[in-house]
């Protein structure tokens, strides 16, 4: 009893037949080959009349295996096995086998091509002779989502989530949520107040009835698979009870540390060691810095809890909160457990602000040398200097300030060579928003190129020359150095040919958007991959922009990458209606594609010998250790055991396992060694 | 100045050549002009630095060996420190200025720069050091314009000692002037 | 034939410091402070010109080959580092080192030019390497005098620190080893921002427009700074900055009256051997407010 396998060659427009001499393969698919029953060559057999021929014929010539002789299983391997699913063949006894990607596209010499797509044919048939039936696994799923991150990114995803009818969770670490867009001024094209159009959405979380907000709280692990992760967060001691603070500030307006700096403000401003991070923080519920607080730092010096530390009581004897205080200075972290079904990761990015190793700039020990980020802090009316555009170090008015495009951006001498994308713009508006506040002022751009591709960018930036007489010298900033209160700026200009020297009063850096300091150790933790500069890796730059390389776990914002406001958004919505598909359905189907390690009759329970290779070279994380026990519950033996859940098929364990323990279902060692053998060593 | 590019002129081997001299590919730099912004000599110079790289780049070979900005290149390194792409910038102008020197085409402008050179290698090929008196003496003879300059100076080195009438020569004087005929 | 490993340093004076030279002092501090406190020189034998700028200008096999010269001849003596106070040569010197490393044609081409062998394997150190890697110590015990209220300006110039991948010395936009030396002195190291400025090198014959205006930046920096004098490491800086110094005042009407003192002659000082023993007496700017200091 053998297999009646169908070959199907495709001619692929001229893509293959250019190449290879199709028919002649399909001839010679048939040619000392029992068991082939059927073949035929067709133009497009992607198309629906190809898909239908390859129906009709399963059906007239009872093939139960089929060989498509076309491009890359990548392609169209889904499209033809569902082809056969709908005549009740099951469709992993459909194979591809690749002349295109693989042969038709890499040979221009057509004999050569024909004679290798030959061999192509003859392996996957005897793979196909091997194939046996496998059914999809199916996983129930958890209805909830997580996401973390509360910046804007995360807000949007978590809130169209959330209005698509399921539970969020949502983690921030920091103490509010906003992220970067909530330290901005005005946003570009339109010049709108960031916090002005951030805050209703922050609102609108923050009062929403599916959405539960952790702050000032991390990821502590994640397990599980798609449709059932286990996460454990960690909600870091606030010393602040959530539920009993009503955000009356009482307490951070007699805290006596007054000379912290801030984190939101880029450090050009002083918080409290209790503090909310900025007015419209949500929660409006303040947090200790212990790092800084008097009270633990006494604590920790005497090796005593903290409530017992009398150094100072100021924030505790000024809550009104009764019988119990909202501020709880023995509070500890504590870690809580939450089950979902899809995460979407949306951590953000850090300014470039350490540019210590820009000596050429002086290296951050001018304080009228500034980053994009402490700009926005300057021009912002909640910021430390009201909105005023004052000099760090004296608080007089810049008349002159230099802006500085690509600092640490398109620089692989530095480490960096990608573009962030954002610069060119937001220096065009931080132009405008100089010249509306200092209306005699001057503005200086150092540029290489001005990238303004979006919607209304270019008319913008436009407007920054044409209108606000902001005026941009091309070429790159060699050194900068202080000259009396002045600072020398010598930069260049190619269009002219000169060497450009200012004396300016401010300079601002356009400092590059880089990954967070623990976006390695944090993909990580999730099992996604990340790229050389550490942004997580989408699965296909076009078509799949914000599925992660795990299932289930979504991206977006700029932990993916640069990208401005309006792409983030856009992002997230993406992000969440990939997460709404997923829970739109009960279960979830996988492919069947995965590793299974065997599984035998006592004494032997399985050939596995137990040494993990395969867990230490899985980049999934789907390998568990089982222990096999006896009657009397003692351990006889661990063993591996593949978790479906997380398997993605890729097959590095059973390369990996030394006692041959471990089987792809779909690769098998049969399926495999019937193709190597099928082939002439000459 | 009008660069014409057709299928005649499109080859141009005076990249290639300099890559191969240097090992430097011109390709990389992206004319951000950093360079230019640092040079310490640009303010003087008929073309900028990243001019001079443009010019390799478009293999316009002639407007880069006859500038007088190859000259003046006081090699400071300074371009090729901060350079965002790494590309060799002063180690490409040495190449420009040997090649500059084998055509014939060093500017007449800096006449002062080539001549000096000259003498002090002359000094180095017939001593196996410098004698600066020597070398100054032949400068001078060759760029008369230059013998008032520092009119001053002589006697009061002579005065403190720092300047010998004498040439040093090195034992291997000869192994020297070898040296000189094998790198010609 | 057997190189038996020396404890000696070979000496690379090279042209400009050499005995009876332009900037000889340079040459007579360095030697009158290493017979102080070490560590031992010992002049390589027959040693010719580096070649300096104008070789590595206009002939790439020359410059290269003049250099490797010295390197083999000190390797033949057995020498396993090389001192060259002058920074044209210890740049040309390691630049060349590193060609020849990387071009095995060029080795072959050089090696037949100068009828020697070079493994280059020699390392070669400049003046402030040599006193922060053996004297440091040394002077904090044998320093005898500190000086009251001296303000100094490190000047590196160029050829110590770039290229910065090849030389691999310091931080080439901040450097800090000769203000460390400076302060081991007993001076004070001011802050100021040209340090590593180019003051036209070459140019002092050819084009002396450029040195001074070049100069004049950096005396200027120095001066606003509220340097009493500078220190360099470089005889062509010295020149430059000391030989041109009253012209630079002229051109830019500008009095200036800044010493120019070798950091060999600042330490020299420290450990209160005689001036005019290091050639305090040969500078064009009179050095005795600098000597006075350490009285």
């Amino acid at each position: 009893m053998g297999k009646k396998i169908g070959v199907f060659v495709c001619h692929c427009g001229t893509n293959i037949s250019a190449t290879v001499d199709v028919e002649k393969v399909a001839e010679e698919a048939k040619k000392n080959n029992p068991g082939v029953a059927y073949t035929t060559t067709y133009k497009y057999m992607c198309s629906d009349p190809g898909q239908k021929l390859l129906r009709d014929k399963i059906k007239e010539e009872g093939l139960d295996g089929v060989v498509v002789a076309a491009c890359s299983p990548k392609m169209h391997e889904h499209t033809f096995r569902n082809a056969a699913v709908k005549t009740g063949l099951n469709p992993y006894h459909v194979e591809i086998s690749n002349l295109r990607e693989q042969c038709s596209w890499v040979h221009p010499d057509k004999p050569t091509g024909t004679e290798k797509s030959i061999d192509l044919v003859r392996m996957m048939t005897e793979k196909t002779r091997k194939d046996r039936s496998l059914t999809p696994i199916k996983v129930p799923v958890t209805k909830r989502a997580l996401v973390i991150g509360g910046g804007i990114a995360g807000i949007q995803a978590a809130l169209d989530i959330a209005d698509g009818g399921h539970e969020v969770i949502m983690v921030e670490r920091e103490a509010s949520i906003g992220g970067h867009m909530a330290q901005l001024s005005e946003t570009f094209p339109t010049l709108d107040c960031s916090q002005c159009i951030m805050t209703p959405k922050m609102v609108e979380l923050a009062q929403h009835d599916n959405i539960k907000l952790y702050t000032w709280s991390e990821i502590e692990a994640v397990d599980g698979y798609i449709g059932n992760f286990d996460v454990k967060i960690r909600k870091k001691a606030r010393s602040v009870d959530l539920d009993l603070c009503t955000g009356c500030s009482s307490c951070w307006q007699v805290c006596p540390c007054k000379k912290i700096k801030s984190e939101f403000d880029m450090k050009l401003g002083n918080r409290t060691a209790i503090y909310i991070p900025f007015p419209q923080a949500i929660p409006s519920k303040p947090v200790i810095d212990r790092e800084n607080c008097i009270l633990f730092k006494d604590s920790r010096k005497k090796n005593i809890k903290p409530n017992d530390s009398k150094v100072c009581r100021k924030c505790i004897d000024a809550c009104p909160i009764a019988p119990v205080k909202a501020i709880d200075y023995n509070q500890e972290d504590e870690i809580v457990e939450e089950k979902v079904g899809a995460i979407v990761v949306a951590t953000g990015f850090k300014e470039l602000d350490d540019t210590s190793m820009y000596g050429e700039y002086g290296g951050g020990k001018y304080k009228d040398v500034i980053t994009g980020l402490q700009f926005e802090r300057l021009a912002s009316a909640s910021g430390p200097t009201e909105g005023k555009i004052e000099r760090p170090s004296d608080g007089k008015e810049p008349e002159i300030v230099v802006f500085i495009q690509c600092v640490g951006s398109r620089d692989p001498a530095k480490g960096c060579s990608y573009c962030s994308k954002t610069c060119c713009m937001y220096t065009a508006k931080h132009t405008m928003l100089y010249k509306h506040k200092v209306h005699d002022g001057h503005a200086f751009v150092f540029y290489i190129d001005i990238r303004c591709a979006g919607k209304d960018y270019e008319e913008f930036s436009q407007r920054a020359i044409e209108e606000e007489g902001a005026t941009y010298l091309r070429g790159r900033v060699s050194r900068i150095y202080k000259k009396g209160d002045k600072l020398v700026v010598l930069g260049a200009d190619t269009l002219t040919g000169s060497v450009v020297e200012i004396e300016a009063d401010m300079v601002v850096l356009a400092s590059a958007m880089k990954a967070q300091d623990d976006a390695e150790k944090f993909a990580q933790k999730l099992s996604i991959q990340y790229n050389k500069d550490k942004f997580f890796s989408e699965m296909h730059p076009k078509l799949k922009p914000v599925e992660s390389s795990s299932a289930a776990i979504l991206l977006a914002g700029t932990c993916q990458g640069p990208k401005d406001i309006p792409e983030t958004v856009a992002q997230a919505g993406a992000a969440a209606s990939k997460v709404l598909a997923l829970l739109s359905a009960d279960e979830l189907e996988r492919e069947p594609v995965v590793a299974k390690v065997d599984r035998l009759p006592p004494p032997v329970f399985s050939t596995c010998i137990g040494c993990f290779y395969c867990q230490r070279v899985c980049p999934y994380g789907a390998i568990e250790e089982e222990d096999i026990k006896a009657r009397d519950g003692s351990v006889i033996k661990t063993v591996a055991r593949v978790n479906e859940g997380l398997c993605q098929g890729c097959g590095l364990c059973a390369a990996t396992c030394r006692s041959k323990s471990v089987e792809l279902a779909g690769f098998n060692d049969e399926q495999v060694y019937a193709e190597i053998n099928s082939v002439e060593f000459n | 100045m009008k660069i014409k590019i057709t299928t005649k002129e499109l080859k141009s081997d005076f990249a290639e050549e300099v890559k191969k001299r240097s090992g430097i590919d011109v390709k990389k730099c992206y004319q951000c002009g950093k360079c230019t912004a640092g040079c310490p000599v640009a303010y003087e110079m008929d073309y900028m630095p990243n001019q001079i790289i443009r010019f390799v780049q478009l293999g316009l070979k002639h407007e880069a060996l006859t500038s007088r900005t190859i000259w003046l290149c006081a090699s400071c390194i300074t371009c090729t420190t901060r350079c965002p792409k790494e590309v060799m910038i002063a180690e490409l102008m040495d190449v420009l200025r040997e090649m500059s020197l084998e055509e014939g085409l060093a500017n007449p402008l800096e006449k002062n720069i080539t001549t000096f050179h000259e003498a002090f290698l002359n000094s180095v090929k017939n001593h196996g050091r410098i004698s600066e008196i020597g070398m100054i003496q032949e400068y001078k003879m060759k760029r008369p314009k230059t013998v008032l300059q520092d009119l001053l100076v002589g006697p009061q080195m002579l005065s403190k000692g720092k300047l010998s009438f004498l040439p040093h020569n090195i034992k291997g004087k000869d192994a020297i002037k070898r040296i000189f005929e094998k790198c010609k | 034939m057997q190189i038996e490993e020396r404890k000696k340093i070979g000496y690379y004076p090279g042209c400009a410091i050499t005995m009876g030279s332009s900037s000889e002092e340079y040459g007579t501090s360095v030697l009158r402070v290493s017979e102080e406190i070490g560590p031992e020189l010992e002049e390589i034998h027959d040693w010719n010109c580096c070649g300096a700028s104008s070789a590595h200008a206009t002939n790439h096999k020359l410059s290269t080959a003049l250099s490797i010269r010295n390197i083999s001849l000190a390797e033949q003596s057995g020498y396993k580092e090389i001192l060259a106070p002058c920074p044209m040569c210890s740049q040309r010197l390691i630049i060349s080192q590193k060609d020849v490393a990387d071009d095995e044609e060029l080795k072959k081409d050089v090696e037949d030019a100068i009828e020697m062998p070079c493994d280059g394997d020699v390392k070669i150190i400049n003046y402030l390497e040599l006193i922060k890697n053996y004297c440091m110590d040394e002077i904090a015990e044998k320093k005898k005098k500190a000086p009251k209220d001296l303000k100094i300006a490190s000047y590196y110039g160029c050829l110590l620190l770039r290229p910065p991948k090849v030389l691999k010395f310091d931080d080439p936009e901040n450097p800090t080893s000769m203000e460390e030396i400076v302060e081991a002195t007993g001076a004070t190291s001011v802050d100021w921002e040209l340090k590593t400025n180019c003051c036209g090198g070459g140019f002092t014959l050819s084009r002396t427009d450029v040195v001074l205006k070049l100069t004049n930046d950096i005396l200027e920096c120095a001066a606003d700074a509220g340097a009493d004098a500078i220190a360099v490491a470089c005889p062509m800086c010295h020149a430059n900055l000391d030989m041109r110094q009253k012209k630079i005042g002229k051109e830019y009407k500008r009095k200036y009256d800044i010493p120019i003192v070798y950091i060999s002659e600042l330490i020299g000082l420290a450990l209160d051997l005689g001036p005019i023993s290091l050639g305090l007496n040969k500078h064009f700017i009179d050095t005795k407010s600098v000597v006075n200091a350490f009285a």
